[in-house]
C-alpha cells in the first residue's frame, strides 16, 4: 500500500479544508501526529498487512512507487522529524488560522518528501522537489517577519536557479533517452557515456542538487533560511527537508542513474571535503545559535557527501546511516534551539548562559545531540562517522580520512563552546525568571534524544541485521 | 508548417509580452499563454511527453512566480506606473531584438549531437499521457497549486487582513 504514503496526507488536506472550520481547526494537529507517526511505525515493525495487503487506494492510481532500503530508511526519517516539527509548531506558533496553516503547509510537504523517496522518474522528480521547495519558502516566510522574509527570498532565488538547471538536464537527458524513467536513463548515460551533452546534463543536475542540499560552494542561502525561519519551520528544514530534496536525490542519482562514475565520486568527494571543512570553519565563529547549527549542518551534509563519492558498498552504508543520524541529532538541536529562543526571546548565544539549570532536559538533550554531532562514542553520530572514516582509509583515501577526523575535533570544540555559552555557567538576572520550554517542545526532544542514545548503544546488535542492509540499494 | 510558423510568432509575441508588461497579473497571464503555445509546438513536432513536461511546469512555474512576487511587491498607483514604464523601455528596450537576434544566429548555427537519438516514442496521445500514465505527475501538480493556494492565502489575504 504504498501509494498511501502520498495519498494519506492529500486526503487529509482535503478533509481539513472542508468548510467545517470549527471542527477541522482541531483535527488538523492530530491528523499530521498519526500520518506522520503512522509512518515511522510502519516502517519499523513492518506489519504485513500494510506492506503486502491490496492496495486499494493505489488501483485508480498509476503512481508507479517503489521501495527500496534507502527508501526505508528516508521514510523513516521523514515521518520522525515530521512528527517533531509539528510537536513544536504546536508549542511555538500562538496564532490558531496560522497554525492551522502550518500543519496544511507541513502536510503538503510530506506529500513531496515521501514522494520523491518513492518515485521512479526524473521529471516526477523535478515536480516532487519543486512540491517540498515551494511549500518550503511559503513556510519560511510565514510569520512574515522581515529577516524570514529575507531568508525565504534567497531561498526562492537559488532555488530557482536548481530548478532551471535540473530542467534543462532533464530536457536534454529525455532527448538521449527518449524517456524520463530512472531505468530508461541510466541505460542512455550507459550507451552515450563519451557524450558531452548527457555529461554536461549530468553535471547541471548534480550542480541544482548541490544548490538543494546546500553545499559548498552553493549554500548561501541556508544559514539565512534556517536561522530566520520560524523554530518548526528550522526544525522541518533542518531535520529533512534539505536531506530529502537535495542529498537523497543525489544518493539515488548517483549511485542508481547517472552512475556509478569515478570523474563523478571524484567532484562529490571533492564537494563533501570542502564543505566539512568549510561549515565547520563558519559555525566557530557564529553568535547565533542557529546559524552556528545551520553551518555545521553543511559541514555535517559533508560528510555524507564525501561517503558518496567514496563510492565503495560500505562507505554508501556510512553515508545512509549518517543521512539518518543527522537527521535525528540536528532536528534535535534545533528543537534544543527552539526551546531557548522561546523561554529567553532571543537567539544570541553572548546573551545567554547557565540556562541548564533552569531548562535541564534542554540542557541534558542538547549535549546528548551535540557529542552525537561531534562523533563521540558511544552515541549514533559515532558509529556512522566511524564507518565514513573506515570506509576512506580502506580505499586508500587516507586525506579524506584525515580531513574527516580533524574536522570532528574542530566540531567537538564549536559545540562544546555552544553548550557552555548557553547552558553552563552562571545565570545573568536578566534570565532568573527562565523555566523549562512545554511539553511540545520537551517531549520531541526526549524522543530524539532517545533515538540517538538507542541506536548508539545498540550499534553492535543491529549492524548485520540493520546497517548493513541500508547500503543494498546500490545496484 | 504554415501553423508552426505562426505558432512561433505567436510563442515569441507572448515571451515578449511576459517580459516587457509592468502589470503583475498580465505577466503571469503571459506565462501561461506562452507556455500553452509552446504545449501545442511540441505537440505539433511529435513529443507529446515533453509536450505534457511544458504544462506540468507551468503550473509549478506560475505558483512560484505569484507567491514571490505577492511577497516581494506593493501596489503602484497609475502615475508610478507609467514613469517605470517608461524607465523600463528606456533601459530595456534593446533586450526583446536581442532574444529575437539571438534565437535566429543559433538556428542558423548547426550543434551536432554526439548521442544517438532514440526512437520516437510508440505512445503519441497527449491524453493517454496525462490522464493514464503520469497520475503521479498529476498529483504533484495539485500539490503544487494547493500550496500556492495556501501561500496566497498565508502570505497575502491574512497579511491585507493585519
Amino acid at each position: 500500500m504504498l501509494s498511501l504514503f502520498v495519498l494519506l496526507p492529500f486526503l487529509a488536506i482535503v478533509m481539513l479544508n472542508l468548510p467545517l472550520k470549527m471542527v477541522t481547526r482541531h483535527l488538523a494537529l492530530w491528523f499530521g501526529i498519526v500520518l506522520s507517526a503512522g509512518q515511522a511505525f510502519m516502517v519499523i515493525f513492518q506489519p504485513d498487512v500494510f506492506w503486502k495487503g491490496t492496495d486499494l487506494l493505489g488501483r485508480f492510481f498509476t503512481l508507479r512507487l517503489q521501495v527500496d532500503n534507502l527508501s526505508m530508511v528516508m521514510l523513516l526519517s521523514i515521518g520522525i522529524v515530521t512528527f517533531a516539527a509539528i510537536l513544536v509548531g504546536r508549542q511555538t506558533i500562538a496564532d490558531a488560522r496560522l497554525r492551522f496553516n502550518f500543519m496544511n503547509l507541513v502536510l503538503l510537504s510530506l506529500i513531496g518528501m515521501n514522494g520523491m523517496v518513492l518515485l521512479s522518474d526524473l521529471f516526477s522528480l523535478y515536480i516532487f522537489i519543486e512540491v517540498v521547495a515551494i511549500s518550503s519558502f511559503i513556510l519560511i516566510a510565514f510569520q512574515r517577519g522581515l529577516n524570514a522574509l529575507e531568508g525565504a527570498f534567497k531561498y526562492i532565488i537559488l532555488s530557482a536557479v536548481a530548478t532551471v538547471l535540473m530542467l534543462l538536464s532533464v530536457s536534454v537527458l529525455l532527448m538521449a533517452a527518449g524517456d524520463t524513467s530512472f531505468s530508461s536513463v541510466a541505460a542512455a548515460v550507459k550507451n552515450s557515456s563519451s557524450s558531452h551533452f548527457v555529461r554536461f546534463a549530468i553535471g547541471i543536475f548534480i550542480c541544482g542538487l548541490f544548490i538543494k542540499g546546500g553545499l559548498v560552494p552553493f549554500h548561501g542561502w541556508l544559514p539565512a533560511a534556517y536561522s530566520t525561519a520560524p523554530a518548526a519551520v528550522s526544525v522541518l528544514l533542518a531535520g529533512i527537508v534539505t536531506k530529502v530534496s537535495g542529498i537523497y536525490a543525489l544518493i539515488r542519482l548517483s549511485t542508481s542513474v547517472f552512475g556509478p562514475d569515478s570523474s563523478l565520486n571524484a567532484v562529490l568527494m571533492i564537494a563533501g571535503a570542502v564543505s566539512i571543512v568549510i561549515g565547520a570553519l563558519a559555525a566557530t565563529g557564529q553568535s547565533d545559535f542557529k546559524r552556528m547549527l545551520a553551518y555545521s549542518s553543511i559541514s555535517q551534509v559533508g560528510y555524507i557527501i564525501l561517503a558518496l563519492g567514496c563510492g565503495t558498498k560500505l562507505a554508501l552504508v556510512g553515508a545512509v546511516f549518517h543521512l539518518f543520524n543527522h537527521s535525528i541529532f540536528k532536528s534535535l538541536l534545533f528543537v534544543n534551539s527552539a526551546a531557548v529562543e522561546q523561554q529567553t526571546g532571543t537567539s544570541d548565544m553572548d546573551k545567554m548562559g547557565g540556562l541548564g539549570s533552569r531548562m535541564p532536559y534542554t540542557n541534558a538533550t542538547s549535549l546528548i545531540a551535540f557529542l552525537s554531532t561531534a562523533g563521540v562514542p558511544p552515541l549514533a553520530g559515532f558509529w556512522s562517522k566511524l564507518i565514513i572514516v573506515i570506509a576512506l582509509w580502506q580505499s586508500g583515501h587516507y586525506i579524506y580520512a584525515f580531513i574527516a577526523i580533524l574536522t570532528s575535533i574542530i566540531t567537538l570544540g564549536y559545540l562544546l563552546s555552544m553548550q557552555r555559552r548557553v547552558f553552563f555557567g552562571i545565570l545573568s538576572d536578566k534570565l532568573q525568571a527562565v523555566r523549562e520550554a512545554g511539553f511540545g517542545i520537551v517531549f520531541p526532544a526526549c524522543v530524539l534524544a532517545a533515538i540517538t542514545v538507542g541506536v548508539g548503544l545498540s550499534f553492535p546488535f543491529i549492524f548485520n541485521s540493520f546497517i548493513i542492509p541500508m547500503g543494498a540499494f546500490l545496484k | 508548417m504554415m501553423l508552426n510558423i505562426i505558432l512561433l510568432v505567436l510563442f515569441v509575441v507572448g515571451a515578449v509580452w511576459t517580459m516587457m508588461t509592468t502589470r503583475l497579473l498580465h505577466s503571469a497571464v503571459g506565462l501561461a499563454f506562452t507556455s500553452a503555445v509552446l504545449t501545442v509546438l511540441m505537440f505539433q513536432l511529435d513529443s507529446p511527453l515533453a509536450a505534457v513536461f511544458e504544462l506540468s511546469v507551468c503550473s509549478g512555474l506560475v505558483s512560484a512566480i505569484f507567491i514571490s512576487t505577492i511577497m516581494l511587491t506593493k501596489r503602484v498607483t497609475a502615475e508610478e506606473l507609467i514613469v517605470r514604464r517608461k524607465i523600463r523601455m528606456a533601459y530595456f528596450w534593446f533586450l526583446p531584438i536581442v532574444v529575437v537576434a539571438a534565437a535566429i544566429v543559433l538556428s542558423l548555427i548547426h550543434i551536432p549531437v554526439d548521442f544517438k537519438l532514440p526512437e520516437p516514442p510508440a505512445e503519441n496521445n497527449v491524453k493517454n499521457i496525462m490522464w493514464n500514465l503520469r497520475h503521479l505527475d498529476l498529483l504533484g501538480q495539485i500539490a503544487i497549486l494547493l500550496t500556492g493556494v495556501f501561500g496566497v492565502v498565508t502570505l497575502f489575504k491574512e497579511w491585507k487582513h493585519d
